[in-house]
């Protein structure tokens, strides 16, 4: 653990302290504690095209203790905030729903719970983070290990060597915290990362060696890619400037799953600044893919309705502006169709392995 | 037929050599031929009569008994007092537990008029046989078919007669008879036949034995004698259950609602084949002599105008009345504006005497009602009535408090409550118990958008909550859309009425809803500030490490919430806002200080007007007469007990 941690109280603890601080001069000034806190939303973020991040703008939300609509939400802070601190005191990590279970309890002489589920708590979290400029690895909260990596790589992980070329076809989970304090990268011989969205993908593509033949570090997040990974394909590209190819599905949500990687998510905004990673490169699938590859349109899934609006509100995001990236989501849409990364193994099995990556890499075939 | 149908030749031809071989004579066919008698076709069909099966068997002939004897008290102007008996019948076995047993005998005894010794055989043992058909007054019974149908069932299940006693006075003795029907003829055969000693002075006993079962919950004897009460507070019922529990119903309303007059069907409400026998019937001789005494509603000036519009000459004999003649007469009277008929033939229950039933029998915090003034479907006069009972009462709800003390898990619920409304059915004061769903006040209900009152309701379904819902309709002709008389039949103008009278109750549900929520909401509103006061306390003294000076910082805090909250100014606010039914007409809420609104005490009242209202608004209505509020005493002084503001709401109440 790191040696800062240790110190009488770190930057951390005295900003939890500080809503407590708010409570109390408000008290002693006979005014009504108020938070003030960050909007989260599409409306309150702007998009730095210079350094290609999503920032977070200056509106604010007061969160005040007197007024009916906010007291719950209100003392509920205050109570995740005594937790966190709490984690702090004592140098633990903990998970989301920890966090719930360790803040609920039933109000005294009522029957009234704290919190009635965790997506209560959830926001109120990400509420303290936003407001306190603390990242959430700061504030010793941790997600579940959601993500695998495999290749050239070289990681002490609280002191144990790993080596991620020596892990077999499972790979190394990654943490859900990666910070330098907690993880370090002793080595590193890769030429590029690639980060892929579907776990059975990244399967076929360890399998296949794939990270062996064209020497680079294979990531996948299984979905949406948790903060641990973000963060490691971030000091993949700053620490040893190794540029990262994104491979998602052809649909709206690939899209955005590629946006949030490189430029950051709209409801964590401020977070951009550690886990954006704007020279990331979308490598497929791409809508004009099936018809370079020969895919048949019988493997294609017709868009729903959701689909399209989710489309057409991507067209109108401001990172989403250059003309290769309206050409790309325009095509989905007057196609109607989206494809899969699995749909390529009715080619072959090892299509995508063998023909369709490096086809691509060999071409520079991606968008930025 | 068909055969020949399919072939255009004309019917010399030939037959066709496919022609089957083993064919009937027309001869032959005509010897079999013959008259169905009505009981023997019930008793092939008798589940049109509502004996499907055993369960439903019971209920119907309890049903029949039970609505004959109300109906033959309230004609004769007697406060109807009836006695309900289930007994098990087992041949010699020692009897098994009502709920295992298949064989009641089922006996019924009122102290009404009686019936003339002549008359009971015929009444209890020959389908269709009655007084109630042939005349167009609000009855419960409509067809006669009822109480000969269940001895009817009796005789074919059990093999046993119906026995009746009946005596119409103290001077004349009781008769007793044993009676079965003779199902080929419709005509009754009397098996025994004596005059007895009977303690009473009149009134009749009716007892039959069937094949049933006997099972509590839904759509059972128990439940149709509970409704039956909350419709007829003005009756005394005892009902001795199988297990041998005696259940007394006292009357709560001492007064026999006005009897209902006769009347002649309007025009409107005929077809083209009624109106020809009526023109063969009639006594008249002349047409608009007919028109103007056969009908309601038609003057002399009108039955002259109509038969100017026929070209009919008035002078001329019904009789000789037929064919092109009558069908453009029928299309002229149709055509021509005739008031709509009289409403005399009815006698709604009245909104006091529903709020006083549904406050006996139920369980709730806010009762209301509503009688629609009366509408007109097909020529048949008739009156929407709807009740509204909500809450879970007061008992129940302090019940549900102390659970609550425990702590909620996870996905659990304060309330817990998700149960849907129950609606009651009653067509002429009788409940309807079977084929909810085909019933258009089933219908009604689901389509009144109950959301826009404060009650949860999903897509198609009842609305959810604490809630019965009461609808009656009154009319000389209930259209039911079968003989066992289960559901109202689906017409538009009913529709219209029940929606309507849905609505007001939905509205003043809605209103009373709301009030409740604002005056728990303030004190809600300063009740979290406390609770959560305590809480931001406690998580900042371990955020600053425990060094806080709690108690002070709990005082300020509290300080400024009073002062945000209006302080003591809310106490005021919250004892003025505790509802009341003022501006909710014919509605009772009851808190646990008190009831406020209109009950009907089980107490003999003065004769107040039970007629449905006039044309005034029922606001108006309210304003002119003095509020009358009658508390429970018991209640009354609970509540000055338990430490509530009884001066305060004195004066509020004045004001």
């Amino acid at each position: 653990m790191a040696q800062t941690q240790r110190a009488k109280s770190s930057p951390v603890e005295r900003k939890l302290i500080g809503v407590a601080d708010v409570v109390i001069t408000a008290a002693q000034r006979r005014q009504d504690p108020t938070l003030s806190i960050p909007v989260r939303s599409l409306s309150n973020v702007t998009f730095n095209e210079h350094k290609g991040l999503i920032e977070m703008g200056k509106g604010k939300q007061a969160r005040s203790f007197f007024n009916v609509g906010m007291a719950k939400k209100f003392m509920q802070t205050v109570l995740v905030a005594d937790a966190l601190c709490e984690l702090q005191r004592s140098d633990l990590t903990t998970s989301l729903r920890e966090i719930y279970y360790r803040t609920k309890h039933t109000i005294k002489d009522s029957h009234e719970n704290t919190f009635d589920a965790q997506d209560e708590s959830d926001p109120v979290i990400e509420d303290l983070e936003v407001s306190l400029e603390a990242l959430r690895e700061e504030l010793h909260v941790r997600a579940e290990n959601g993500g695998s990596v495999v290749g050239p790589l070289v990681l002490a992980d609280d002191g144990d060597r790993v080596d991620c070329a020596k892990l077999g076809k499972g790979g190394y989970s990654v943490p859900s915290i990666v910070e330098p304090e907690y993880l370090q990268i002793r080595k590193c011989t890769a030429d590029f990362v690639l980060l892929v969205e579907k776990g059975t993908q990244w399967n076929r593509l360890s399998e296949d060696k794939f990270w062996r033949k064209y020497n680079c570090i294979l990531l996948t997040g299984n979905g949406q890619p948790p903060r641990g990974v973000r963060r490691l394909a971030r000091r993949l590209h700053e620490e040893r400037r190794l540029p990262v190819y994104v491979l998602v599905d052809n649909d709206p949500w690939g899209y955005y799953i590629y946006s949030v990687i490189k430029q950051g998510s709209i409801n964590l905004a401020f977070e951009s600044q550690r886990m954006a990673i704007p020279k990331a490169k979308f490598i497929g699938l791409s809508s004009a893919d099936p018809e370079r590859y020969g895919l048949p349109r019988n493997v294609g899934i017709k868009l729903n309705d959701k689909d399209t609006t989710r489309a057409r509100e991507l067209l109108n995001y401001p990172w989403f502006q250059k003309t290769g990236w309206q050409q790309e989501i325009k095509q989905m849409l007057s196609s109607g169709l989206k494809y899969e990364l699995d749909a390529l193994a009715n080619k072959d099995f090892q299509y995508l392995t063998k023909k369709y990556l490096p086809r691509k890499l060999k071409e520079k075939d991606w968008l930025d | 037929m068909s055969t020949r149908g399919r072939k255009p030749e004309p019917p010399q031809a030939s037959p066709p050599a496919s022609r089957p071989e083993a064919t009937v004579s027309a001869v032959e066919m005509g010897a079999r031929q013959r008259e169905i008698s009505v009981s023997e076709f019930f008793t092939k069909n008798r589940h049109l009569l509502g004996f499907d099966n055993p369960r439903k068997a019971l209920l119907t002939c309890v049903k029949e008994a039970v609505d004959n004897a109300l109906d033959a008290c309230e004609e004769a102007g007697i406060l109807p007092q009836v006695v309900v008996k289930l007994e098990v019948v087992s041949n010699g076995e020692p009897p098994p537990p009502p709920s295992q047993a298949s064989r009641f005998r089922i006996t019924v005894t009122d102290y009404g008029p009686g019936i003339v010794r002549q008359q009971i055989p015929r009444i209890f043992a020959k389908l269709l046989y009655g007084s109630k058909f042939h005349r167009l007054r609000m009855s419960r019974g409509q067809q006669g078919i009822g109480i000969s149908a269940a001895g009817m069932y009796g005789q074919l299940t059990t093999g046993k007669p119906v026995q009746i006693i009946s005596r119409t006075s103290a001077r004349t003795p009781a008769h007793y008879f044993e009676v079965q029907i003779d199902t080929k003829k419709n005509e009754p055969r009397i098996l025994e036949k004596k005059q007895i000693h009977w303690d009473s002075h009149r009134g009749t006993q009716v007892t039959i034995e069937v094949e049933g079962r006997y099972q509590k919950g839904r759509a059972s004897v128990d439940e149709y004698i509970e409704q039956t009460i909350i419709t007829n507070p003005h009756v005394k019922l005892t009902y001795i259950t199988p297990e041998g529990e005696t259940k007394e119903y006292p009357r709560t309303y001492h007064e026999l609602p006005p009897s209902p007059r006769e009347i002649k069907p309007h025009p409107y409400g005929i077809e083209l084949g009624m109106l020809l026998k009526m023109l063969q019937d009639t006594k008249s001789h002349w047409l608009s002599g007919f028109l103007a005494s056969d009908f309601s509603r038609v003057s002399p000036r009108l039955a002259e105008e109509i038969c100017k519009a026929a070209g009919i000459s008035p002078r001329k004999r019904p009789r000789d009345i037929h064919g092109q003649a009558a069908e453009t007469l029928y299309k002229v009277i149709q055509s021509t504006k005739i008031m709509a008929p009289p409403t005399n033939c009815l006698s709604p229950i009245g909104e006091k005497a529903i709020l006083s039933g549904l406050y006996q029998q139920i369980k709730g915090e806010f009762y209301t009602a509503v009688s629609r003034p009366p509408a007109v479907y097909r020529g048949n006069p008739f009156v929407i009535e709807a009740g509204l009972a909500y809450g879970q009462g007061l008992a129940e709800a302090a019940e549900n408090q102390e659970e609550k003390k425990i702590p909620l898990a996870e996905g659990e619920d304060q309330q817990g409550n998700h149960e849907l409304a129950r609606v009651i059915r009653y067509a002429n004061r009788v409940p309807l118990l079977y084929q909810q769903s085909a019933c258009a006040i089933f219908k009604s209900v689901l389509d009144t958008t109950w959301r826009n009152y404060g009650v949860a309701q999903s897509k198609g379904a009842l609305p959810a909550g604490p809630m019965v819902i009461l609808v009656h309709m009154a009319s000389v002709w209930v259209p039911f859309t079968s003989e066992s008389k289960e559901a109202i039949a689906d017409y538009d103008e009913i529709r219209k009425e029940i929606t309507l009278a849905l609505r007001e109750c939905g509205r003043r549900l809605g209103t009373f809803l709301k009030r409740r929520e604002r005056a728990q909401s303030e004190y809600r509103r300063r009740n979290i500030f406390e609770l959560y006061i305590e809480e931001v306390v406690e998580a900042c003294n371990r955020l600053k490490g425990g060094r806080l000076p709690t108690e002070k910082l709990k005082e300020q805090l509290q300080k400024i919430a009073m002062k945000r909250t209006g302080g003591e100014k809310t106490d005021e606010l919250l004892g003025k806002k505790g509802g009341g039914p003022e501006g909710l007409p014919h509605s009772i809420i009851i808190t646990p200080e008190g009831i406020e609104g209109e009950v009907s005490v089980p107490i003999a009242e003065a004769p107040t007007e039970t007629a449905p209202p006039k044309g005034t608004p029922e606001d108006e209505e309210e304003a002119a007469r003095p509020a009358r509020r009658v508390q429970k005493p018991q209640r009354k002084t609970t509540a000055r007990k338990a430490g509530g503001k009884p001066e305060k709401r004195e004066t509020r109440k004045r004001r």
